[in-house]
């Protein structure tokens, strides 16, 4: 009994830090966005795709701090750019793996260059490569909630043409919607929603964020609607948890909610395989 | 009267390599055309310059009168094969509901128009007792039924089936053929059906598009599915032969172009 009661103070006070705060904050935002584009990068069998963007972002970090640039803005810059480049190179990104593979390595290999030229960095790349959830000041958090809203505005926009052609390209293609156009904009979309999540999680442990809430939502839900919300609460409830536990454990979040996500995905699989009706 | 499709002098060709040379062939509204020819003799590379995903590089194709990509609103068009949904839990009617206006901006919903209209075409098909299941778990047969049901959103005027047929069992394939027949009862629709095997289709089809050696005909089956058509078609010596109304075409070596149907799932037309 006292140890709860502890624990819940504990929390409460925590809950009065700025610090926390913010991270409660960019950790949603993150989450929410992280979510909602990851459902389209499962649908697209973009996984690879996301994976290369966040790891491109290291270069541009690290190519930031040269340029006198913040380390967010190196990492959109870097990111935004590859993305359109990856989907104007292919409509089907998955084929593309090769040309993704490519830009990959040649941005890692500018990582360790600027690295190598801009010692003072490597202190700050630990963050950056594993994520400093109680590090995001104020002003990042505008930051983020700008670039949110744009992504989240631009989905609204496409997504349901988004849908379509990543559902029946063939079909899309044949109504006249052009299969590249879209999958530039929605790599261009992934490369915010990659850049804001590794902010929080790491450059590392992106898929966290962006392959997780949305892969279990669709292991589960039949239609787009129901997997999107569930996608999104799976996102957002295991970064609140994984930033609680943080706070009372003293573990890092990202342990927590990287755990939190592979309990439910077993717990998930095993539900899928072993308790869904398999007669048809 | 429009024809549905009037192609003159048409030649396509795909990375420089031409594939089909100097095609006529006029297709009048509400006729169901069956449309045959070895691998490789450009079936689905026809198919993309119908729906207008392919221009051509001689010549032209008008789809109820105009060029094809103005008129895709009235194709409902079935592709080859299907995506994979294996690893998701998509149900087959989100799959129909996302291609339903999935042309428009904004979101992804689907309004209650948009909603009977999904279930009218899953009905048609004879799939909204299993479009709730995930197309993953779905057989063969019932997936092509829910594609099938898909070209039919937005009531087309012209149907174009791409190899519909290919990796069903012969019951499936009945199946499949006969709510085509079916869907041309009640819309009165033009059909154009790409398969491999013409021996399923003879009760339904009017006319026969045989495809081969770069060139096609285009006439009654009777007409154009005989040794002398088709030798003069493919540009050696085929032979036709009749088993109790069933045809089969055999080159003179014995290789037969036709019957491997059977066991043809993978099917890609190398164009």
């Amino acid at each position: 009994m006292t140890m709860i009661t502890t624990m819940t103070n504990t929390l409460t006070n925590y809950l009065g830090y700025e610090f926390v705060q913010n991270a409660l904050m960019a950790g949603t935002l993150s989450a929410i966005l992280g979510a909602i584009v990851g459902y389209f990068v499962i649908i697209r069998n973009a996984g690879f795709a996301a994976h290369a963007l966040s790891h491109i972002g290291f270069a541009g970090a690290a190519g930031a701090a040269i340029l006198g640039l913040s380390s967010l803005e190196g990492m959109l810059l870097l990111t935004v750019g590859s993305g359109l480049f990856m989907g104007a190179a292919g409509d089907k990104v998955h084929r593309n793996d090769l040309a993704i593979g490519m830009v990959l390595s040649m941005s890692l290999g500018l990582g360790t260059l600027f690295l190598s030229l801009y010692s003072s960095f490597a202190g700050q790349a630990k963050a950056i490569l594993f994520g400093n959830i109680f590090g995001v000041s104020g002003g990042q958090i505008g930051e983020m909630v700008i670039l949110s809203l744009l992504s989240l505005a631009a989905l609204a926009i496409f997504s349901r043409r988004l849908l379509f052609a990543s559902t029946q390209p063939r079909l899309a293609e044949a109504r006249g919607l052009s299969l590249p156009g879209l999958s530039m904009a929605f790599m261009a979309v992934l490369a915010v929603s990659v850049t804001l999540a590794s902010q929080i999680v790491g450059i590392l442990l992106v898929f966290t964020l962006v392959i997780a809430p949305a892969g279990i939502a669709l292991r589960l839900c039949r239609s787009f609607w129901r997997g999107i919300s569930i996608s999104v609460a799976l996102g957002v409830a295991a970064v609140w948890i994984g930033i609680l536990l943080d706070c009372i454990t003293g573990y890092p979040a990202t342990f927590w909610i990287t755990a939190l996500f592979f309990i439910l995905y077993i717990l998930v699989e095993v539900y899928v395989r072993f308790f869904t009706r398999s007669d048809h | 009267m429009t024809p549905a499709l009037q192609i003159s002098d048409l030649t396509l060709s795909l990375g420089g390599h031409e594939i089909l040379s100097g095609v006529n062939a006029t297709i009048e509204a509400g006729e169901f055309i069956g449309i045959f020819g070895p691998n490789g003799a450009g079936k689905t590379t026809l198919v993309r310059a119908i729906i207008g995903t392919l221009p051509p590089t001689r010549g032209r194709v008008e789809v109820l009168g105009q060029a094809p990509g103005k008129a895709a609103r009235q194709i409902g068009y079935m592709p080859q094969g299907h995506a994979g949904f294996d690893s998701t839990a998509l149900s087959a009617r989100a799959l129909v509901e996302a291609a339903c206006h999935g042309d428009r901006w904004g979101i992804p919903w689907t309004s209650r128009k948009s909603k009977e209209e999904v279930d009218r075409v899953l009905e048609v098909t004879d799939a909204s007792h299993y479009a709730g299941r995930p197309f993953s778990v779905l057989s063969g047969g019932e997936r092509q039924r829910v594609m099938l049901a898909q070209a039919l959103l937005g009531e087309p005027k012209i149907l174009v089936l791409d190899e519909p047929l290919a990796s069903l069992d012969p019951k499936n394939q009945a199946l499949l053929i006969e709510c085509v027949a079916r869907v041309k009862r009640l819309t009165h629709a033009t059909i154009l059906f790409v398969a491999h095997d013409m021996n399923p289709l003879m009760q339904v089809m009017d006319r026969v598009l045989y495809m081969a050696g770069g060139g096609a005909v285009l006439g009654k089956l009777d007409d154009v599915v005989t040794s002398a058509s088709l030798s003069r078609l493919y540009g050696f010596e085929i032979e036709v032969v009749r088993v109790e109304n069933r045809v089969f075409v055999i080159s003179a070596e014995g290789n037969v172009a036709e019957s491997e149907c059977a066991h043809h799932d993978h099917d890609h037309d190398h164009d």
